[in-house]
């Protein structure tokens, strides 16, 4: 009890939970912005839009979430010494704080975009028809039909994705970014000898994390479910 | 109706339209006019046409040669402009396609809010009135779901009307329908002929074709193969085709 007491004053695990925190939100508000732009060019008419958006989305799921983490971290941050936050105040852990969150937006948005395209998959054609024939162009349509409908269909595996989002930021772990893997690699190398312990509270502190977001999107996605 | 719909304005022009499905000849040198005020009913066997031409008039489906006229106007390609001549063409489809997640007032408000930019209120008053009109006013704040097939086509029609448009076209309205539901859509649609609204309507309702046609065309094929008022043509077809037609859909 005293090592395990001893242990929580020498690492700070809230600190690293709040870091996860952090890039679960900027990295799920991210995926989310480009997972709609690459799901609303993938059904856009224009040809050269849809594949781009097709390849996007096909690369990168197949894609390991790791190499984008070192592409853009070793790569683009290291390498080719782009910054994406103002130095100072920021510091280099920070920069690398951003290009992880950069590396889960880009590797969720393509799940975000599939889940958009099956929920666009579940708004009848004939809805995109009679915009049309109303008179709204493309992006009204988009807009003001398809997309409220799409978004409601697809809560669900948003939600999956926002929880696989949530514990695929311990990718970040290996790009430096003291997350809540990071702080448990470093309690297991000095204190060995708690390791179920560690394993114990890291888990909980996941759990507490993403258990509630499932059920809350299971519950949302039958109040926003559109009536058919 | 004052006016002889002989000496009125053509609203609907189409000449020479030719449309493939691939080496689908669909419609095959279509000539159709269509003046104000004018009812015409189209009828004809199945995939003989009918529906797409109807959806080349709002151009939902383009066409491969032959020129479209809306109010004197050829149909634009694509963009601003075909948005803004499609405004003024209402549509009713067969399966209704409301928009699911608004409600039955925000379904008759969208087009004139969002594409002829009226004020909401107004746009909400001229809502219920329509709807008032086809008789679902009291359903006005419920989802297209909770209504009756022949409800929400009446939703549709008024969510055409609130564009103002010129011409109404209509893809088989009541096929859809339950049998008991039929009667109180056609009625509407009675109702806006004697009102004087052009319309084109797809449908094999007879009754309707007698008391609201001014002429009956029968396509078959792709082709317009005759067109008459409706009572010659219900009681003397002169193609073999429209007798063959005609003797299939009265034995039912
Ligand atoms: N998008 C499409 N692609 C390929 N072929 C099509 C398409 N739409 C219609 N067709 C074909 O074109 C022909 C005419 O179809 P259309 O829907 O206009 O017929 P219709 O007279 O309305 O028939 P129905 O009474 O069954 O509604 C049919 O043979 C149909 O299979
Ligand atoms: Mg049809």
């Amino acid at each position: 009890m005293e090592r395990l007491m001893q242990m929580l004053s020498d690492y700070n695990v809230l600190a690293a939970f709040w870091t996860t925190i952090q890039l679960t939100v900027y990295g799920a508000i991210g995926a989310l912005v480009l997972g709609t732009i690459v799901a609303v060019m993938r059904v856009s008419p224009v040809a050269v839009f849809s594949r781009a958006a097709a390849l996007w989305t096909n690369v990168i799921l197949y894609t390991p979430l790791t190499l984008i983490a070192f592409f853009f971290a070793f790569g683009v941050l290291i390498k080719m010494n782009i910054r994406l936050l103002p130095e100072p105040p920021a510091t280099l852990l920070d920069q690398h704080f951003a290009m992880g969150v950069v590396a889960i937006a880009v590797y969720h948005s393509s799940l975000v975009a599939e889940a958009l395209r099956s929920g666009i998959n579940t708004v009848p054609l004939g809805q995109a028809e009679a915009a049309r024939a109303l008179g709204l162009g493309f992006g009204q349509s988009l807009r003001e039909v398809i997309l409220p409908q799409a978004f409601r269909g697809a809560i669900a595996p948003l939600g999956s994705t926002l929880i696989a989002l949530c514990k695929n930021t311990t990718v970040v772990a290996t790009i430096s970014v003291t997350e809540a893997a990071a702080l448990m690699k470093s309690m297991i190398e000095f204190y060995s000898d708690l390791i179920v312990p560690i394993f114990v509270i890291m888990v909980t502190g996941f759990v507490i994390l993403t258990l509630p977001l499932g059920m809350f999107f299971t519950w949302w996605s039958k109040r926003a479910a559109v009536l058919r | 109706m004052t006016d002889s719909p002989a000496a009125a304005q053509p609203v609907v022009e189409m000449e020479h339209v030719d449309k493939f499905f691939g080496d689908l000849h669909v419609l095959n040198d279509i000539n159709l006019t269509v003046r104000a005020g004018e009812v015409v009913v189209v009828i004809g066997p199945s995939g003989s046409g009918k529906s797409t031409l109807c959806r080349t008039i709002n151009r939902l489906e383009g066409i491969n040669s032959g020129t479209i006229k809306v109010a004197g106007e050829v149909l634009p390609e694509e963009g601003r402009e075909l948005a803004r001549l499609r405004s003024r063409v209402g549509m009713v489809f067969q399966s209704f396609n409301l928009f699911a997640h608004k409600t039955v007032l925000e379904n008759v408000t969208l087009g004139p809010v969002k594409v002829k930019k009226s004020g909401t209120e107004d746009a909400k008053k001229r809502g219920m009135e329509l709807l008032e009109r086809v008789g679902v006013a009291n359903q006005a704040a419920k989802y297209p779901a909770q209504l009756s097939g022949g409800q929400q086509q009446r939703v549709a029609i008024a969510r055409a009307l609130a564009m103002d448009p010129m011409v109404m076209l209509f893809d088989e309205p009541t096929s859809a329908l339950d049998p008991e539901m039929v009667n109180e859509v056609l009625d509407v649609m009675v109702g806006l002929a004697q009102r004087g609204m052009t319309m084109i309507v797809v449908t094999h309702e007879m009754g309707f074709a007698r008391k609201a046609a001014d002429r009956v065309v029968f396509m078959s094929d792709g082709q317009i193969v005759e067109e008459a008022d409706p009572e010659s043509f219900f009681t003397r077809p002169q193609s073999t085709r429209a007798r063959d037609f005609l003797s299939k859909i009265l034995t039912h």
